[in-house]
């Protein structure tokens, strides 16, 4: 029971026996709890990749209609290692006349960005790595590293294609950070504190979903975009630009790429859940952290099974009109929201009619935006139809003559 | 020695390093993420001065806007690391002679100053404790730049800077429709 109610002091707990009975001083021993710890934030989400991989992998074969992997191990459980295993044992080719030491250092500083996320997210109510005040907007800058490691990798690949590649990814990376920064700031907004943690615990009273779906809705697809995932993955689709940034890259490097991309995915599906869908919120969480982690855990599960949904759904979006949607569309929808939810939320402070009003306000700009981007598009429309009249085909008369 | 000492020698050395490094590289590319080595560092700074804020909106402005977009018009240009190109010009030797004049007036006069010798105090506020102290210190920037007694006329001719910035990229952008004759 003392271990349900607090593991991580229990275990602390433990420590401080051991190293009582060790005689060590109490400075090494609260060092190898930070290390403990660190270690333990650090390769949680790592270690998450392994599974979910496997998953990926199965639940597109369903959408697909065909089993998925089913040789290694029961069920294709072990496909992961093996790819692993594949990943590790291949040849380490650098690229004559590439620059060593950026192109090593990028696939490091992919994943590494992805995992410094990690360090901000609240798995319960006392559970967290460090409870920056500031750590919304720590996130939002954590992803600024992830495009350096894509302009770094095209370019020191020493290859036009994956050049250009970089380019175009870091254009769409780049352009869909403002949506997404600005979708990032209602939940604060709504929360009056820019700490994770904090927005989870003002999310007491009623999901930030119910007073804002359209940011919600904005900060998924901006965060899809980010992560370079179908409908958005012209960054890496080979039928287009060989392998875009990451053509030079073999072995464990891509390996790094892979992973960080697949750990980025489930990354935003657990932040969609922490600022909209109440994070580790839900019933029974007064009894065990562990019931808050669970609950993180499921949320993200949820999101990340709708991810997939999508990618196996949907097809790519040529770079045009993906940059278009975003500049004329999702940055003043985003612009509009906020505006819109600073003013009402101030205005029907501590009202029980705020949020109704809040989810009035989302839908009507959605519809309002909407019916103008329909209305533009048609009239574009029909301005190409200006096609010249061509001969219709028509079928000699004697076969006319013996079908009547 | 402090910790706190530790950190911020290794940080200073690692972004002198770096901005040396960014003046002197004949690669273009290697200066450019030279200067983003050291923005970063200058962001560790912030954090030690406990300016969290400060920290991650250096990042989210320099590295990953200015340094992006640098980095961008570098390997845009055709030649960007070439073995004759110099990094140092006819001028260097004056340059050097007036930053190193220009160093040691800036030391003696800090020296001059009481707190130069003396550990920073913790930053407190009348009536709130250690903890909360981070918050209050948002609400207060946050506070400032928009109270008329404080920031905010900056803070809207800024605005307006930048929309002009926006506007005039615009005008250099758009395309020029050529009319048939």
């Amino acid at each position: 029971m003392e271990f349900l109610k607090d593991p991580v002091a229990f275990i602390a707990g433990l420590l401080q026996n051991l190293s009582a009975a060790l005689n060590l001083p109490p400075a090494v021993e609260s060092i190898l709890g930070t290390v403990i710890a660190v270690v333990v934030v650090a390769s949680f989400g790592l270690v998450l990749v392994i599974p979910m991989i496997w998953v990926e992998r199965k639940v597109a074969a369903r959408f697909q209609d065909r089993l998925g992997p089913n040789r290694a191990g029961p069920y294709g459980l072990l496909q992961t290692f093996a790819d692993m295993i594949k990943l590790i044992t291949k040849e380490n080719i650098t690229p004559d006349g590439a620059d060593k030491v950026p192109y090593n250092i990028a696939p490091v500083l992919s994943v590494v960005s992805v995992v410094m996320i990690w360090a901000v997210i609240p798995f319960s109510a006392i559970w967290i790595g460090s409870d920056l005040n500031v750590g919304v907007l720590y996130i939002a800058a954590v992803g600024s590293f992830g495009i350096l490691s894509v302009l770094m990798a095209g370019w020191s690949s020493n290859n036009k294609y994956a050049l250009l590649g970089a380019f175009r990814a870091v254009a769409q990376l780049v352009s869909y950070e403002v949506p997404l920064f600005m979708a990032l700031l209602v939940p604060i907004l709504l929360a009056g504190t820019m700490s994770v943690n904090g927005i989870v615990e003002a999310q007491s009273y009623g999901w930030f979903i119910l007073a804002a779906p359209v940011p919600a809705l904005i900060f998924f697809i901006s965060s899809v975009a980010e992560i370079g995932r179908t409908p958005f993955d012209l960054l890496e689709a080979e039928s287009e630009i060989v392998a875009g940034f990451h053509t030079e890259y073999t072995g464990m490097k891509f390996g790094m790429f892979f992973a960080g991309e697949f750990l980025h995915a489930f990354t935003i599906s657990v932040l969609t859940a922490i600022l909209f869908f109440g994070g580790w919120r839900g019933p029974g969480i007064e009894f065990s952290p562990l019931v808050g982690f669970f609950w993180l855990m499921a949320k993200g599960s949820a999101f990340y099974f709708l991810v997939m949904w999508i990618r196996t759904t949907l097809p790519r979006i040529r770079i045009d009109h993906m940059l278009a949607f975003n500049w004329k569309v999702l940055t003043p929808l985003s612009l509009v929201i906020l505006m819109l939810t600073a003013v009402l939320d101030k205005v029907f402070a501590g009202d029980p009619l705020r949020v109704p009003v809040l989810l009035a306000a989302n839908v009507v700009s959605l519809f309002v935006t909407l019916w103008l981007a329909t209305s533009v598009s048609k009239r574009q429309q029909k301005d190409l139809q200006t096609f010249p009249t061509r001969p219709v085909a028509v079928p000699p008369a004697s076969e006319a003559e013996t079908s009547a | 020695m402090t910790p706190l000492q530790v950190i911020f020698l290794i940080t200073a050395a690692v972004t002198l390093v770096a901005a040396l490094a960014v003046v002197t590289r004949q690669n273009l590319v290697h200066a450019a993420l030279f200067l983003v080595l050291s923005l970063f560092g200058v962001a560790v700074f912030f954090v030690l001065l406990e300016a969290e804020f400060l920290a991650v909106v250096q990042v989210i402005v320099y590295i990953g806007a200015i340094a992006i977009l640098m980095i961008f018009a570098v390997m845009l240009t055709r030649k960007v690391a070439s073995d004759d190109t110099v990094a140092a010009n006819r001028n260097a030797g004056w340059a050097g002679l007036i930053a190193a004049g220009l160093f040691f007036i800036l030391v003696i006069m800090l020296s001059a100053w009481s707190g130069f010798y003396t550990q920073a105090a913790e930053l407190s506020r009348p009536g709130v404790d250690t903890a909360d102290l981070g918050q209050a210190m948002l609400v207060e920037l946050g506070e400032h730049l928009v109270s008329p007694q404080a920031y905010v006329i900056p803070f809207e001719v800024a605005s307006v800077l930048l929309l002009a910035a926006l506007i005039g990229s615009l005008v250099i952008a758009w395309p020029r429709i050529k009319k048939e004759a």
